[in-house]
């Protein structure tokens, strides 16, 4: 039998260690230092290898960032009564920033936001604002221009092609971009597209991909949730690949991969978390691109030629000077129509509108 | 064009197996006189079991396996509510598919981006290289080669040993095979086990086919499908060959046609697959009246 009087001794060292513990955490440094709980929902699960992957990875860089800052984190959130419910749940427990991270949390991060004036809620992609309410978001078309240039220079059949989700305007913007880079550099290059009609369904999104290297594409891109099948697709068959939404996906292709874009929240989201503790939020809306940190370009595979990764920098400081526009007139669609009048720029603040494909791309969009 | 060709038939034949295993398994399930729209659910577990097993072990035999069974385990339970508890059997079912949702979501999570090397393609020597049909028909995985032959061996079995003749009088009028002094409930459970199995292989050419991935819901509606082609192909596993190669042609040529640029909208290319169940469905309506399992659905309840 063990003495008594060892286990005693245990129990006090052990409430001496957590007194000690509580000062060190409690002390007056962590009193000086400003707090502040976060909470981000999610629309999907949190390591979906895409998009809501790259929010969450975003608050942990802001975490590792800012010591004080708690966050609340609850996936798999409906858009509708259940995220206006999730939220208000948060502000209730001490939530002063909320992170609405999907793009049909729009309306119920408004009606929360007008019920909570002291809260500031923050929307990826939202075209409504409130005084409380911020949107942001990274246009991609630049970025997806620049694969083009990439993808123009590493195939040798001339054909691209392009797995999408669904034909809607930011997207139809992606391909018809990367169509324009691609072409920048190669005349000859067409870029095939096939939408699956679905975010997720990679069973489809196989079969899509071999629909478009039977027609003799060599380079696949790849607007679904997550690029994981398509680029393996891609790389079983001998053929280039783009990846999107996760950078990770590099090594599923090690042979073919050209290059991919990522989001990367984390230093956008630290500013957010920053001005809320020390009162400079103020509603805007942000649109950045290839000059901000929270879109990256992922680093090039071994397949793409050198001067075309030296070309891909030269163009990348063109258009973020401005020098260069991705939507730059004269453009038609691929049904002959003239859309950009020569001497006009398409902006890219307007991309809702875009709602053709552009000439040499090979697809039907609507 | 003969590319095309080519791509259209070895798509059809990709996106018809899964959906060829999990028809099979509510045929076999119906034939028991058991609607089963959970399968969604035991195809999630067989797609999540075996696509962890396989990042685990590296073996594709044990995938399968796993898969397998994680599929009948899963449809067990369905079994268990359905037999013994005598629920409703939509309401079952539905709810085990939102159950199988969820748990597949569940273990599968930190699994999602696992690199695999999927099932092994086994190019059938002397055959694959064949010209023009080779790569079609002889250089696939081996789930795809083995879904005709056991489409064939569960018609043997349901319709050519006295389990599977017990099974069908079941589904037909189980009142009368309990008098004939078989037990319902008994051979019901086995039927849900088997169906289950074929479920969870469903599952696993899913993931370890050539998605080689795991997402959630990856089923994507394919349960549901099979259900409605259990009927198409009027609960006969031969015809349900016929019945998920139309289908799986459908996808595959709404996809080519897009590839290959042609002017119909995107939006009417995907309805392609549905549109034609619709019609074919319409052209043989009335002919499947009576096809279906005279107790399908209902709940048997003894009376002693």
């Amino acid at each position: 039998m063990r003495p008594k009087h060892l286990g005693t001794g245990r129990t006090l060292l052990a409430v001496f260690v957590s007194l000690l513990l509580a000062l060190a955490v409690g002390g007056p440094d962590a009193a000086a230092q400003p707090s502040l709980k976060v909470g981000i929902i999610h629309l999907g699960s949190i390591n979906d290898a895409g998009y809501n992957q790259a929010h969450a990875e975003g608050v942990q860089i802001m975490k590792r960032n800012l010591p004080g800052v708690e966050v609340i984190q609850v996936e798999n959130v409906p858009e509708g009564a259940d995220a206006e419910r999730v939220m208000e749940n948060m502000i209730r427990q001490g939530a002063r920033l909320i992170i609405a991270a999907s793009f049909g949390y729009l309306e119920p991060a408004l009606r929360v936001a007008q019920k909570y004036p002291d809260v500031k809620f923050v929307h990826p992609g939202g075209y409504k604002r409130a005084p409380n309410l911020t949107t942001y978001w990274a246009s991609t078309p630049e970025a997806f221009y620049l694969m083009g240039i990439a993808a123009g220079r590493t195939t040798k059949t001339n054909k691209l092609g392009y797995v999408v989700a669904l034909p809607i305007s930011f997207f139809l913007a992606n391909v018809n971009a990367f169509e324009l880079g691609a072409r920048s550099v190669n005349p000859k290059a067409e870029t095939r597209v096939v939408f699956t009609g679905g975010f997720l369904d990679p069973a489809k999104e196989a079969a899509a991909a071999g629909a478009l290297l039977e027609q003799g594409v060599d380079v696949l891109g790849v607007i679904v949730d997550s690029p994981i099948t398509v680029v393996q697709a891609a790389e079983k068959r001998n053929a280039y690949s783009v990846g999107y939404h996760y950078i990770g996906a590099q090594k599923f292709a090690p042979k073919g991969w050209i290059s991919g874009i990522a989001f990367t929240w984390g230093e956008l989201y630290t500013r957010f978390a920053k001005q809320v503790m020390d009162g400079t939020w103020k509603s805007e809306n942000i649109l950045g691109g290839l000059g901000d940190d929270y879109l990256t370009i992922a680093p090039f595979g071994p397949a793409v030629p050198p001067e075309a990764v030296k070309l891909v920098n030269t163009r990348k400081s063109e258009l973020v000077s401005g020098k260069l526009q991705v939507f730059q007139g004269p453009l038609r669609d691929n049904k002959g129509v003239e859309r950009v009048k020569a001497g006009e720029v398409f902006p890219l603040t307007e991309l809702r509108k875009m709602d053709w494909l552009v000439e040499g791309v090979v697809g039907q969009a609507r | 064009m003969i590319g095309t060709v080519r791509s259209l038939l070895s798509g059809a034949i990709l996106s018809g197996t899964p959906l060829l295993y999990a028809t099979l398994a509510e045929v076999v399930s119906e034939r028991a006189g058991i609607v089963n729209l959970g399968l969604e659910g035991v195809m999630l577990m067989g797609a999540v079991v075996g696509f962890i097993t396989m990042v685990q072990t590296g073996s594709a035999a044990a995938a399968l396996v796993a898969g397998a069974l994680a599929g009948a385990l899963f449809n067990l339970l369905f079994a268990f509510v359905v037999i013994t508890r005598r629920a409703n059997q939509l309401a079952s079912g539905l709810a085990l598919l939102f159950c199988g949702v969820g748990l597949s979501a569940l273990i599968g999570s930190p699994y999602i981006g696992s690199r695999v090397a999927g099932l092994p393609e086994i190019r059938i020597p002397g055959l694959a290289e064949l010209p023009l049909v080779g790569g079609v028909f002889f250089q696939h995985d081996g789930l795809v080669y083995a879904s005709g032959p056991i489409a064939v061996l569960v018609w043997w079995v349901l319709f050519h040993t006295r389990w599977g003749l017990h099974l069908r009088a079941v589904g037909e009028n189980p009142t009368a095979a309990f008098a004939a002094g078989k037990s319902p409930a008994a051979l019901q459970f086995q039927a849900l086990f088997i169906a289950g199995l074929l479920g969870g292989i469903a599952g696993v050419h899913l993931s370890l086919g050539p998605a080689k991935t795991w997402a959630e819901w990856m089923t994507a509606g394919r349960g549901f499908i099979a259900v409605a082609l259990v009927i198409f192909s009027k609960w006969h596993p031969l015809r349900a060959i016929g019945g998920a190669l139309v289908f799986g042609g459908a996808i595959s040529l709404q996809l080519q046609l897009q590839a290959l640029g042609v002017p119909v909208s995107p939006f009417l290319l995907d309805m392609l697959p549905y549109l034609l169940s619709l019609a074919l469905l319409a052209a043989w309506g009335g002919a499947r009246r009576h096809a279906a399992p005279g107790s399908l659905g209902r709940v048997f309840q003894r009376s002693d």
